[in-house]
């Protein structure tokens, strides 16, 4: 509609129109719009996708970063991920890592976020989100090397809290043990992360007209059934949309256990990132490495197909 | 006691009249709210005063505050390379965010303001880089920054960071322009305005608020980002703070007030920045994830 008003003009342009303009022919004008794409297409084609592509094609061979010697193996670097026993481990530690996220920062997230929208006045809703989200500005490094030396014995603090609480037998080297370390790196990054999801979930509730939640309290329901009735299903689409975006998230960890144990100790706290980091990048084998990127390629593509159905159905039914 | 209570509130007037229970569990979600407010806010202090510490205090009592507040380990850290990685990740963010801005501004007016042949696929190209993971592509960027000579370079980062930002903040801008009426637009275009100069003089103007956001969330991202840095530089000269931080930490880790002042350094621009644009930030995030 809009356009039309636009080509009638071109057509009925006055003979001694104060701007003599020559009109391309409408071929080329659509080509030449492509200016303002261009760009775009040419530094994300190139530099995200043609990568990505590429991936794939150095999957299938081992090569030497430093003589650049090549060789094709077709699919030998799959078969030897289906058998190599640290990416059964990081990938277990990914997904635990996916499921405590949900809970902490989806579902716990959702939970904080309605109790400072029911109790909190105006102004403290706006300090309580903030100091939350605090965390979330600050880069993973930080955070990362401030847990690691809270999880200190000498100088950290956790066991010194441990310990006024009565807990002392608890204290342990939290990174430095097998059982505790990937653990303790997913307890820093929910601390992280919690605020900004809880910042989310709180805009989502504000969104929520509040006359749904006169008429549940005209019913007699009391607070706890109006987040059950009210609150919970008018968040589903955040809280989909959050559980996506966390799993995502999940699977392309590296930052916060480079930084707090390198993968160790005795590669316990692997993800599939440092796997792939430490393999490429300090083992010198990049046609691996380029097939545990695949892994979390397929992972993460799974992920991000999920969302695009679940922004479109939403888009439908609204 | 909470079985009376209840009682109580089923048989009386609803509400309205605060049962004793809801009172007091009115105030255990409120001591809830500090809590986590203490969670949060104490390891962020810990580490701003282990700052001022010096090491032996630090050793002997991780919890005292600080006896005589010294700037030693900051002024250390400072002139051990953190100036230098400020300097880097300033250069880095800042040209970054002109280039992603533009970039996606561009490519934004042409999705929703010009017909160009198979827009819908131009589209669908540009915004699926969302979905990719940095991850992925890390192992023939090493080859391809190599072959271009970028490697240990800001311009590798500056690259890297405008490609893999621009879907995201393509994406943020389209969805701002495709709200906007096309009246004003239109009626340039009928006095003879140009492509260029409705975008430069009308749509930029309008768009103001999301391209705020839009360089707020860019900050956020580039001061942080890890991976990359870490990957594609490895000089004092040419690292940005979250990799300094760790080269620092190897080369100084011993000497931990040094080590906590270098990460507060870090830390503060950042909130500073969040603090003073909250509200912008927010609606950035709004419309990347609720839109």
């Amino acid at each position: 509609m809009a356009r039309s008003s636009s080509l009638q003009f071109d057509g009925a342009a006055p003979a001694g129109s104060a701007v003599p303009e020559l009109r391309l022919p409408r071929l080329a004008e659509q080509l030449l719009s492509w200016r303002w794409v261009a760009l775009a297409v040419l530094i994300v084609g190139w530099f995200v996708y043609y990568p990505i592509i590429d991936n794939f094609r150095v999957s299938t061979t081992t090569q030497d970063i430093f003589t650049g010697e090549v060789q094709h193996v077709g699919l030998e670097n799959y078969a030897r991920l289906a058998g190599d026993p640290v990416v059964l481990t990081a990938l277990f530690n990914n997904l635990a890592y996916a499921v405590l996220s949900i809970v902490f920062q989806v579902f716990g997230a959702f939970v904080l976020a309605s109790i400072i929208e029911d109790i909190a006045s105006h102004r403290m809703r706006n300090l309580w989100r903030a100091i939350y989200f605090i965390p979330s500005a600050i880069s993973t490094t930080v955070t990362g090397l401030l847990f690691y030396f809270i999880y200190q014995p000498d100088i950290g603090i956790l066991d010194g809290l441990l310990t006024a609480a009565g807990l002392g037998g608890w204290s342990r080297a939290w990174l430095g043990d097998q059982s505790t370390a990937i653990y303790a790196v997913i307890a820093m990054s929910q601390w992280q992360g919690f605020g900004y999801s809880t910042l989310l979930f709180t805009i989502a509730i504000q969104k929520i007209p509040r006359d749904l939640y006169d008429a549940a309290r005209m019913d007699g329901a009391g607070p706890l059934r109006q987040l059950w009735s009210v609150t919970l299903p008018m968040t589903r689409e955040m809280t989909g949309m959050m559980i996506i975006v966390t799993i995502t998230g999940a699977f392309q960890v590296f930052n916060e256990v480079m930084v707090m144990t390198s993968g160790g100790p005795n590669n316990s706290s692997q993800v599939l990132g440092t796997w792939l980091y430490q393999m490429g990048f300090s083992q010198n084998e990049m046609g691996y490495a380029a097939a545990i990127g695949s892994l979390i390629f397929a992972v993460t593509m799974a992920c991000g197909l999920a969302q695009l159905w679940h922004t479109r159905r939403r888009r439908v039914a609204a | 006691m909470t079985a009376t209570a209840e009682h109580a509130a089923e048989d009386g007037m609803g509400p309205a009249p605060r049962a004793p229970w809801a009172v007091i569990g009115r105030a255990m979600l409120q001591a809830l709210l500090v809590a986590m407010a203490v969670l949060v806010l104490y390891p962020l202090a810990w580490m701003a005063l282990n700052g001022f510490r010096s090491n032996t205090e630090i050793f002997n009592d991780p919890f005292a505050l600080p006896q005589h507040w010294s700037f030693a380990a900051y002024a250390a850290a400072w002139q051990n390379g953190v100036s230098q990685f400020v300097a880097s990740s300033l250069l880095v963010t800042g040209v970054s965010i002109v280039t992603t801005v533009f970039i996606s501004a561009w490519a934004a007016y042409g999705l929703t303001r010009t017909r160009i042949p198979g827009q819908p696929l131009v589209t669908g190209f540009i915004l699926g880089g969302m979905m990719l993971s940095p991850t992925v592509a890390l192992v023939p960027l090493v080859r391809m920054m190599q072959d271009f000579g970028l490697y240990n370079t800001h311009w590798a980062l500056i690259l890297l960071y405008t490609a893999f930002r621009v879907p995201f903040t393509t994406f943020l801008i389209r969805a701002y322009m495709l709200d906007l009426p096309r009246d004003l637009d239109e009626a340039a275009r009928m006095d003879g305005a140009s492509e260029g100069q409705i975008f430069r003089r009308i749509i930029l103007p309008l768009c103001r608020p999301i391209l705020v956001s839009c360089v707020i969330l860019h900050i956020l991202f580039a001061w942080n980002e890890y991976l990359f840095a870490m990957i594609f530089t490895n000089s004092p000269s040419t690292q940005t703070l979250p990799v300094g931080l760790t080269s620092l930490m190897s080369k100084h880790g011993t000497d931990f007030a040094q080590v906590f002042a270098a990460m507060t350094i870090s830390a503060l621009p950042i909130v500073i920045v969040f603090f003073l644009t909250q509200r912008y930030f927010v609606r950035g995030l709004t419309e990347g994830i609720g839109k």
